[in-house]
């Protein structure tokens, strides 16, 4: 392990930047933005789960009082083909047809229409006169039948992708994908044990408790102005101007505050439908989503079907393993079966793998990134075998771990090879843990499991203004989604060598700053931080030659040391240091203001490993499951800001414990979720959970001038297994399938 | 539609205000009176996001008609704050960073002040079953609870 550095304030846990407007009801989050002369939006969302659209009559909505504009899929050009978005934002053909179904619909909830009106009680009222005339079609609900040879199809042009020879007929299975290395039949020969597992995981949702929300105005020119709640302005820019065929020039997207995305602020859903309202209506129009629509048509996380098979010697040496993993992509292709299939085994060493995953359309919503897509519930399902494979080997479930585990030079099995990874550390340190070495309470379960994430860089800009006190005002692009302004902030501090708090940071809109791609992948503090670190190096070099220039040296005799310039050692000594705010308030003088910049295309963000552990007790009668104890240890590379970073393994053990426990969508046969709302969809409450404990293990990131890695989504892999090998603990009874809710629990309880 | 009158009091500061009769409090106090501070998270009364008091009692705003605010004493988180500054709820709930996106903290912070006004020394099961009507998905609860347990700390220091 690298040595640790000594910085000033990277480390601190000072009060974030845009603290106080959040806490005194300040802050403009997406549906907090009114524009004089605003309208309203809704829209009319299909009441079938798969029908054919004969005809959209809109006249009689328009016809109305106060219904200033109202439009169906007909009035959209239709994108062209082509990726968007950083993180799972699929093809835009398809994201357009989301926004707005125009021959089927794919989903109970699916939009076919929409109209603004002056209140939104007409604009409801609207909806109603709308009439649509549709041909229902038999919905295709089950993940196994849609794989099936003769399954009904969504779409007759899906030909499935990746295949050895091209297919000849259509089917649900939009894509496959298969990683293989060595020889796993030659590998099972030579295992002493063979533990087989099957596991399937319904829908989840993120579940933010902001609904989706924006509000678009149209000038006369056919300039579009656009805000709204977004992981990521810029992509959300890029989609709209596919979507209806607009030139990125005449839109400008500014990016509310945030409240919670998960993944599932990545792509649009109301905003090309908003521009378009305002753009016949020309008026501002807004458009808030209810609870419901943000249940039946946006996200959710991929519902899975897993198969795992793993061998391996006596002592634990896993000598082959094969992963079937079908995805519900929902009604488009792009489910996250890719990073899921790349995952699944990647915390472990194997010579012999075999790994096929499916993109299964099926009628139900279009998922979106979830925290970690895909991996969750791949993970879930090794981190369970595994398990199992302990039990068998009669072997602690961390040593099994530890004799497999991947390291530093070991080649993953989606091709690289691992720079220096924490996963050794983070299985020790849950080894040595109190709450591992404790013993287990009376009646209780406990259990473990890894989580994994890649973590990405991409794109992303900065700017770093020196103010004439001296004081920095920072613009980047990415939406402050959990804290990453004091990230920014802190690192921005130490490079610079100033005070915390004489740094400001904005998040710009489209036209105030350079390009960056979305806060996700866990990329904020890893590639918009390294951005922010070298805007700041920019100014740094500039400061130096401003000093070098008033001190009448060349620039390499001066030097940056604690926020100062400083003639380096040998040079004239009696030159008294120039500070930031001296460089500053002499600008005017020695050459104007200081800008700097940095814009980079990130590399190199070094994979999470996670390990997690927890104690949970189960009543018999109730099949209640309490979880008495939860803890998160995760590899940050470096925690910039220590108390957002547990906050991450926190809130990312609280979602997960969630997706265990209780939260699936459950659609009756007609394809309609039935349970859209907060009171039926159960996400965890405070008196659900203990304390969550943590422990950040820092193995520094070599690719990060502070060893940052990304922290945002590891955190949610380990939870799913690590609770269902507490529950097998402390039932004996293996429930292969989530969630773990009560009802489940006493049926298996029962059939034992 | 008639309209109705209204005549409250909001944050101590005397409001008048017309409003359909199927209005919601929480309608009119992000709409009409243009306090954006209460969040709507659901609209139907389980999330918390807009909690407000109503002559000290918590309430979710989004499940009172508005028309039933007449005469009443309505807090809401623009009321928190006083001249001295951040009350010490607002205050800890910083320090401990017990907020992510910031959606939740809001209703969480007018829950917790009308916890605190009325069991000044709540012990953790208690705080974690009276914030269980406050949905939070960031921050696991962990440090909320946290938060309320020192603001409670402090708050009986200041008494």
């Amino acid at each position: 392990m690298a040595e640790a550095v000594d910085y000033k304030v990277i480390g601190s846990r000072p009060i974030r930047p845009d603290g106080v407007d959040k806490v005194t009801g300040r802050a403009q989050f997406g549906a907090d933005h009114n524009l004089p002369n605003m309208i309203y939006g809704r829209v009319l969302r299909s009441p079938h789960a798969h029908a054919r659209i004969k005809s959209v009559d809109v006249s009689k909505a328009l016809a109305m009082k106060g219904v200033l504009s109202a439009i169906c899929g007909a009035d959209f050009p239709g994108a062209q083909h082509g990726e968007v978005g950083g993180e799972g934002g699929g093809d835009v053909a398809d994201v357009a047809k989301n926004v707005m179904a125009r021959d089927k619909v794919l989903y109970h909830g699916h939009p076919v229409a929409a109209v603004a009106a002056s209140s939104v009680q007409i604009a409801e009222a609207a909806l109603e006169a709308i009439e649509v005339e549709y041909e229902v079609l038999a919905p295709v609900l089950d993940l196994d039948l849609a794989m099936a040879p003769d399954a009904p199809l969504l779409d007759e042009k899906c030909f499935t992708k990746n295949l050895p020879e091209p297919p000849d007929k259509p089917s649900n299975i939009a894509a496959v994908m298969n990683l293989k290395r060595g020889n796993v039949e030659e590998g099972f020969e030579q295992a002493d044990v063979i533990v087989e597992g099957e596991y399937r995981i319904p829908m989840a949702h993120q579940g933010y408790i902001e609904p989706h929300a924006c509000i678009a105005t149209t000038n006369e020119a056919g300039q579009a102005t656009v805000w709204c709640c977004t992981q990521g302005h810029f992509e959300f820019r890029a989609m709209t101007s596919k979507i209806l065929d607009m030139n990125i020039a005449d839109l400008k997207f500014v990016a509310s505050e945030i409240g919670g995305g998960f993944g599932g602020k990545t792509v649009v859903y109301l905003e090309p439908v908003a521009v378009l309202l305002s753009q016949r209506s020309r008026r501002p129009v807004k458009m808030v989503m209810s609870r419901e629509e943000v249940f039946r048509a946006t996200g959710p996380a991929a519902g899975t079907h897993c198969k795992i098979k793993v061998g391996a010697k006596k002592d634990g040496t896993i000598t082959a393993a094969t992963a079937w993993l079908a995805y519900e992509a929902g009604a488009f292709a792009g489910a996250p079966m890719g990073p899921g299939a790349m995952s699944v085994f990647a915390p472990y060493d194997l010579e012999n793998f075999d790994v096929q995953a499916f993109d299964v359309l099926v009628n139900k919503p279009k998922v979106a990134a979830y925290r970690a897509p895909g991996a969750p519930q791949s993970m879930h399902a090794m981190e369970s075998t595994l398990d199992e494979l302990a039990r068998e080997l009669n072997m602690d479930p961390i040593d099994l771990r530890l004799k497999n585990a991947a390291d530093e030079g070991t080649q993953a099995p989606y091709g690289p090879k691992f720079p220096v990874i924490g996963l050794r550390a983070c299985l020790e340190a849950a080894k040595q843990h109190p709450n591992y070495t404790s013993p287990v309470p009376e009646g209780a379960g406990r259990g473990v499991a890894v989580g994994f994430w890649f973590n990405v860089g991409m794109q992303s800009s900065a700017e770093v203004h020196l103010n004439e006190n001296g004081t920095v005002t920072i613009i980047e692009g990415n939406p402050d989604i959990g804290g990453s302004r004091a990230s920014m902030a802190l690192m921005a501090a130490e490079t610079l060598g100033v005070e915390y708090n004489d740094v400001r940071v904005l998040v710009g809109d489209t036209e105030s700053t350079g390009f960056s791609n979305v806060t996700g992948g866990s990329r904020t503090t890893f590639a918009t931080g390294m951005a922010v670190i070298q805007a700041c190096e920019d100014i740094i070099t500039q400061c130096k030659a401003r000093a070098a220039a008033t001190w009448g040296v060349d620039e390499d005799q001066v030097e940056w040391l604690d926020g100062q310039a400083v003639p380096a050692p040998g040079v004239n000594a009696e030159l008294k240091p120039l500070s930031l705010a001296d460089i500053a308030g002499n600008a005017a003088r020695t050459g104007g203001p200081l800008l700097g910049r940095a814009s980079l295309n990130a590399q190199g963000a070094g994979a999470g490993f996670s390990v997690n552990l927890a104690d949970a007790a189960v009543d018999s009668e109730t099949g209640k499951v309490d979880v008495l104890s939860f803890t998160a240890i995760q590899d940050a590379g470096k925690a910039i800001h220590p108390a957002y970073v547990e906050g991450q393994l926190q809130g990312g053990a609280a979602q997960g414990i969630g997706w265990a426990l209780n939260e699936e969508y459950i659609f009756n046969a007609d394809g309609v979720m039935e349970n859209a709302g907060f009171l039926d969809y159960r996400i965890p409450v405070a008196s659900d959970l203990p304390m969550i404990d943590t422990v950040i293990i820092e193995v520094p990131n070599p690719s990060h001038p502070y060893g940052v890695r990304g922290v945002g989504e590891t955190p949610i892999v380990a939870p799913l297994a690590t609770m269902a090998n507490a529950i097998r603990s402390a039932t004996g009874v293996r429930i292969s399938d989530l969630p773990l809710s009560p009802p489940r629990i006493l049926d298996a309880l029962e059939r034992a | 539609m008639t309209k109705v009158q209204v005549a409250a009091s909001i944050n101590g500061e005397a409001v008048e205000f017309l409003c359909e009769p199927q209005e919601t409090l929480l309608d009119v106090l992000r709409g009409t009176l243009g306090k954006t501070g209460t969040k709507e998270g659901c609209g139907t009364g389980d999330c918390g996001a807009c909690s407000v008091l109503i002559d000290g009692r918590l309430v979710c705003s989004c499940l009172m008609l508005a028309a039933e605010a007449q005469d009443v004493e309505v807090t809401t988180i623009e009321g928190i704050a006083t001249d001295d500054g951040l009350h010490p709820i607002q205050q800890k709930f910083l320090e401990h960073a017990a907020l992510q996106c910031g959606i939740c903290t809001p209703g969480f912070i007018v829950a917790t002040k009308a916890l605190l006004d009325k069991n000044p020394n709540p012990d953790e099961e208690t705080i974690r079953y009276w914030l269980a009507g406050n949905l939070c998905r960031c921050t696991g609860y962990d440090k909320i609870i946290r938060a309320v347990q020192d603001a409670a700390s402090e708050l009986a220091y200041e008494a």
